[in-house]
């Protein structure tokens, strides 16, 4: 259910490709807990179109990473189907590169080994995969560190390694699941603004999981709200930004009418969330 | 302060403080307030070396317990880290096997010389079988410990870049859990040498544990404490061996 956007002055961004490439239909997932089964996900439905940036968005305990672990196939148990251009998804897909909430290097391997590793999985010869390493870790802004550990990174800079791994694959989907989270504002202002470049300059289809929505409106072309427990659609919003966008975008007045048009939905639900929290807290106490 | 300069000062903080520690023990001594004929003087000690080596034949006898060393400790790491792949693999054999393992892990075994000696006869191979037996369990702990406390997100990795179960051990988990892996094999060492010295002495059958026992009937302390920095050394040496080993295995920490 698209909604009006709020007349942003700024100059609309290029119309997407229609084609669709992510389908999911009627997603259903329950989980069995000790107090009995939870419904995680309830019926929600999304495309995601070639070339486009999708966020979900929604408050904590709304199902978004369980939508990650689904659309990336480390968790096969749900309802609905869920499809790569028609392909129902059974198990990890190569079509799709998963960027995760957590660190994700690997500690013992420097950083262009990182990078190469879906490659070296791939079978690629060792000086091919090296030179395409070199590519992404230029393309993520890295490059002079490619003999440095992990260990010897910022945060940020790690974040990036993980990216830089996961475009290696050449993943037909970017699925990311709050890859900034760990970081300060600024870093995530300027590593959206790495993501957003990237994204542009490989028109890379991608699915952003995350809960901010600063984040969400400076990067996406779409963005769909999720309701709190159980997590259904419960909007989705058209951003209609210009692009090539950066993170100076963050002080127009369109990009605050829209931050404020989401918070408004996401408001209701993550006071929910705190007071269901809250509640499991007192009666956990209680029998405790 | 460069990290170099940070080692450089680190080292001979560790030398200069051993150099105090040895020099106030010569003090107590020479002033009586330590009896020199519980605690040799360490300049006796030091002098007794030079006898040590050359009347007691004691590169042979070095030799001998760092071999026996030496195969328990290849034992001990290729099967204590087999055990410990297999009970991870094996959930059942992890829930039937684990307590066991821990409780040998804490029973004198060297109190089981007999039986081995009954078993493999006056050789070095009951003391490189009670090395290995005694040592064996830090291993397996270990080893089990690293692969099950692999971080999540790393196998998710793994999945995602659709790694078969076998790419996903030797990619994933066998480096994740190698760090400790390695204070296992350490441990292991430590026990697998406490055991083979003390074997050595108890069956007075060569290496330095014998050589320990001899000087100490023949009430030579200064020889003896002689010795015992010859297993001291032994242990350094596998020590070094070992960190080199992992530094190549996993160049970061």
């Amino acid at each position: 259910m698209p909604v009006s956007s709020p007349s942003p002055r700024a100059t609309p961004s290029p119309a997407p490709a229609t084609q669709t490439i992510l389908d999911v239909d009627n997603l259903h997932v329950e989980f069995q807990t000790p107090d009995g089964p939870v419904v995680a996900v309830e019926n929600v439905s999304l495309t995601v179109r070639k070339g486009e940036f999708l966020s979900i968005i929604g408050p904590s305990g709304c199902g978004k990473s369980t939508v990650f672990n689904v659309v990336g196939g480390l968790l096969t148990e749900h309802g609905g189907r869920v499809s790569i251009e028609g392909e129902t998804i059974v198990g990890p897909h190569p079509s799709i590169g998963m960027v995760f909430q957590e660190e994700s290097t690997f500690p013992w391997r420097c950083v262009i080994d990182n990078v190469a590793f879906p490659l070296e999985i791939a079978g690629v010869a060792k000086a091919q995969r090296m030179e395409r390493a070199r590519h992404f870790i230029d393309l993520v802004g890295l490059r002079g560190f490619e003999r440095r550990f992990p260990g010897e990174l910022s945060g940020g800079m790690r974040q990036r390694v993980s990216l830089a791994r996961t475009l290696a694959s050449e993943p037909k989907i970017l699925l990311m699941d709050e890859p900034f989270a760990a970081l300060d504002e600024q870093t995530r202002l300027l590593l959206g603004d790495k993501v957003l470049q990237i994204q542009q300059e490989l028109h890379q289809t991608t699915l952003l999981i995350t809960h901010n929505i600063t984040e969400a409106v400076q990067m996406s072309d779409r963005i769909l709200v999720m309701s709190y427990r159980p997590g259904k659609t419960k909007r989705i919003v058209e951003i209609d930004l210009p692009r090539p966008r950066t993170s100076e975008i963050v002080g127009s007045e369109a990009f605050g009418r829209y931050v404020a048009q989401i918070w408004a939905d996401l408001r209701e639900e993550a006071s929910r969330g705190m007071q269901d929290d809250e509640t499991s807290r007192v009666s956990h106490k209680a029998s405790s | 302060m460069t990290r170099r300069r940070m080692n450089l000062y680190a080292g001979a903080l560790g030398v200069g403080s051993l150099i105090v520690f040895f020099a106030l023990m010569e003090l107590l001594i020479q002033i009586g307030v330590l009896n020199r004929f519980v605690v040799p003087p360490p300049s006796e000690v030091l002098l007794s070396f030079e006898r040590v080596i050359v009347e007691e034949d004691i590169a042979h006898r070095f030799l001998m317990t760092a071999s026996e060393c030496l195969t328990a400790g290849v034992m001990l790491t290729v099967f204590g880290i087999l055990g410990g792949v297999l009970m991870h693999r094996f959930r059942l054999l992890q829930q039937a096997c684990e307590t066991w393992v821990a409780a040998l892990a804490s029973a004198p075994v060297v109190l089981m010389y007999p039986l081995f000696l009954v078993i493999f006869g006056r050789s070095a191979w009951t003391i490189i079988m009670i090395g290995f037996t005694a040592a064996l369990p830090p291993v397996i702990l270990k080893t089990l410990e690293g692969l099950s406390d692999t971080r999540k997100v790393l196998i998710n990795v793994g999945k995602s870049f659709n790694l078969t179960p076998t790419q996903s051990f030797w990619k994933i988990l066998l480096p994740a859990a190698l760090p400790t892996i390695f204070v296992g094999v350490r441990l292991g060492l430590i026990f697998a040498l406490i055991n083979i010295v003390g074997v050595e002495f108890l069956i007075n059958y060569g290496g330095l544990g014998q050589l320990i026992n001899e000087l100490a009937e023949r009430y030579d302390l200064p020889g003896t404490y002689a010795a015992i920095c010859f297993v001291i050394l032994v242990s350094v040496l596998f020590f070094m061996a070992l960190e080199r080993i992992e530094r190549w295995l996993r160049p970061a920490h």
